[in-house]
């Protein structure tokens, strides 16, 4: 039972992980992406991880991928690229040489390790209740691992009003804020006449 | 595999085991299909009432198999794909929407005595609970079809090729992630107060009137039921269809079953929600037993009544409610519900804490309460210098601007 699941699951994740690759659409590989999270989610049923195949599907298909996708449509780019064209000069022979590297490493590690690539046996095996896996994870990371936590947080909470202080840089004339904007509808066709198309580039416009 | 709570899998497993649960499956689904072919005609009767109307009448008596008449058409009508579709997606997408809708109801527990019993009740000579499955993650297994059912209408947008749906559908996946929050913060009170995920658990925590619409204040109640109408995109939030702006929304190009298959997701979605929220906060089947002969007759049955309930105020919320505005709706989302969820969140854990290590209620919620205040503050403050400055500088470029236009 548990070989078949394995199997089905390990076909799931694979085959997704390669049509992220070879899909030749963005919308169709971050579909593909979502296909091989769902595997790895089951993986983790399988491994009695139950808080942890629920927060993957909510976390990476539920939000992560949900947003790669905004992007995508948003941005119009769920067109074929043109595959010439290199933006980042010297990214592909880094990508081969990285990719290369991480593979060796994985096929080292599976090969040489003693007792299997995951340790003893009884490293691996269930804590306890698969019920009591958010209780467990919580006490850990909120007792043994709690400034890595709260630092994390921090980071989070940096990167958020980092990203909005980068796109709200205001850029050519202000646009009224959203209030103002309805106080003074009457009078303002006036006044944004000559510069209106320049003003519509104005904050906000390329978040 | 994962251990199953349940004592009817708790032994070994036998052909009469596999059959009962088949028999739950069928018959949970049997229940679904046929409460949504009944929710549909209750909706267009109800709004009919609420209008001065007389609403469906003509198919079957007082027109209840309205439902199966037009769902019988939109099987025979002809299937259309738009040439600019993308067609594998465009096939997929209906199904992404309605089996998280199914699969959602198999962790509600429809019934079973939770008050004297331990909510099992006896099949066959195995008791056994009323719910298809009861997994160890519980509540959680919602959560994460429901952001699920979000790639079923974003995929359905951007697959039709067309303007119109995708308009409706970036605006339906935001309304959804934006309120997934919200519903998420509102429902892990209840994890505070009933102290695990099992929906089995939740509802037995809550036997004997002590639910947790009270027990977790009224607050997050209040704030899952706005956000719960939100995520299913009903009135007063329906702007994902808004008929004015977008013709039909995301679906406009689908007809025939694969139109049908929305038309059953969403109507099985606004029942699933009600259950969900009859689980979480009213106790589920949770009721007086009145007659001692028909005992196991009672939970389910106060089971439907909530359920009703819930169903009735959606109805009632579609017939008087204005659609709401699309910044509004956001506003409401991000700047009133997440906080004030994660407020009374943080308030309830304070209070669990303040029980846990013998303080006195009383200054707890007072201190608690001071914190949040002071944060709020602190947050209103930062938000009108914002905007202060940023009217300053909008005062500045404008005369700047006049200055130029001048010369």
């Amino acid at each position: 039972m548990d070989v078949a699941v394995f199997t089905v699951c390990a076909v799931m994740v694979l085959s997704g992980a390669f049509g992220v690759l070879l899909a030749r659409n963005p919308v169709h590989a971050a579909l593909f992406l979502v296909q091989s999270v769902f595997g790895v989610a089951v993986l983790f049923l399988l491994l009695e991880a139950t808080f942890l195949a629920a927060v993957q599907v909510i976390v990476y298909a539920g939000a992560i991928v949900i947003l790669f996708l905004f992007v995508i449509m948003l941005l119009g780019v769920d067109r074929v690229d043109d595959l010439d064209v290199e933006p980042i000069a010297g990214q592909r022979p880094l990508a081969i040489v990285i990719g290369a590297g991480i593979l060796g490493t994985t096929l080292t590690a599976l090969l040489v390790a003693v007792g299997g690539p995951t340790g003893a046996p009884t490293a691996n095996a269930p804590l306890g209740d698969a019920g009591d896996n958010a209780k467990r994870l919580g006490e850990v990371l909120f007792t043994d691992y709690v400034f890595a936590v709260e630092l994390t947080a921090l980071l989070l909470t940096v990167a958020v009003v980092g990203a909005v202080v980068l796109v709200r840089r205001l850029r050519g004339p202000l646009q009224p804020l959203p209030v103002e904007a309805m106080a003074s509808e009457p009078e303002s066709p006036e006044s944004t006449g000559p510069d209106g198309e320049d003003g519509e580039t104005g904050p906000g416009g390329d978040a | 595999m994962v251990i199953a709570a349940d004592p009817l899998l708790l032994g070994p497993i036998g052909l009469e085991i596999v059959l009962i649960v088949l028999l739950k499956v069928v018959v949970s689904f049997a229940l679904l299909m046929v409460s949504v072919m009944l929710m549909v005609w209750f909706e267009r009767k109800l709004l009919g009432d609420m209008q001065n109307r007389i609403g469906p009448d003509v198919a079957g008596p007082w027109g209840i198999l309205q439902t199966l008449a037009d769902g019988i058409k939109l099987f025979f009508k002809e299937d259309l794909i738009p040439e600019n579709a993308d067609r594998p997606i465009f096939k997929l997408a209906p199904y992404l929407s309605l089996v998280p809708a199914f699969l959602v109801f198999a962790i509600v527990p429809v019934g079973g005595d939770f008050r004297t019993g331990d909510g099992t009740v006896g099949w066959f000579g195995n008791r056994t609970f009323l719910q298809v499955a009861d997994p160890p993650m519980g509540i959680l297994l919602f959560l994460a079809l429901s952001s699920v059912a979000v790639y079923g209408v974003m995929l359905a947008g951007w697959s039709s090729g067309s303007k119109y749906p995708l308009l409706g559908s970036v605006r339906a996946s935001a309304q959804m992630i934006s309120y997934e929050a919200a519903l998420g913060l509102a429902i892990a009170t209840v994890f505070l107060t009933g102290g695990s995920l099992s929906t089995h658990e939740i509802v037995s925590s809550q036997s004997g009137w002590n639910w947790n619409v009270v027990t977790t204040g009224v607050v997050p109640f209040l704030i899952f039921l706005v956000a719960g109408t939100a995520e299913l995109n009903r009135p007063p939030f329906d702007l994902v269809e808004a008929e004015q702006e977008l013709v039909g929304g995301f679906h406009t190009e689908y007809s025939s079953i694969r139109f049908a298959l929305y038309f059953l997701a969403e109507f099985m979605n606004v029942i699933t929600m009600s259950a969900i929220a009859v689980t979480l906060f009213l106790g589920g089947p949770d009721g007086p037993i009145l007659v001692e002969q028909v005992a196991w007759v009672w939970p389910t049955l106060w089971f439907s009544l909530k359920v009703l309930a819930f169903l009735f105020t959606f109805v009632w919320l579609r017939a008087t409610l204005p659609r709401i505005r699309y910044d509004q709706l956001m506003d409401l989302g991000w700047k009133v519900l997440i906080p004030l969820a994660l407020g009374w969140f943080l308030l309830i854990a304070a209070l669990n804490v303040g029980r846990d290590r013998g303080w006195s209620p009383l200054v707890v919620v007072f201190a608690s309460v001071a914190v949040l205040w002071a944060g709020a503050a602190m947050l209103r403050g930062a938000v009108r210098k914002a905007r202060a400055e940023r009217l300053a500088l909008e005062f500045e470029s404008d005369e700047v601007l006049d200055a130029g236009d001048g010369a």
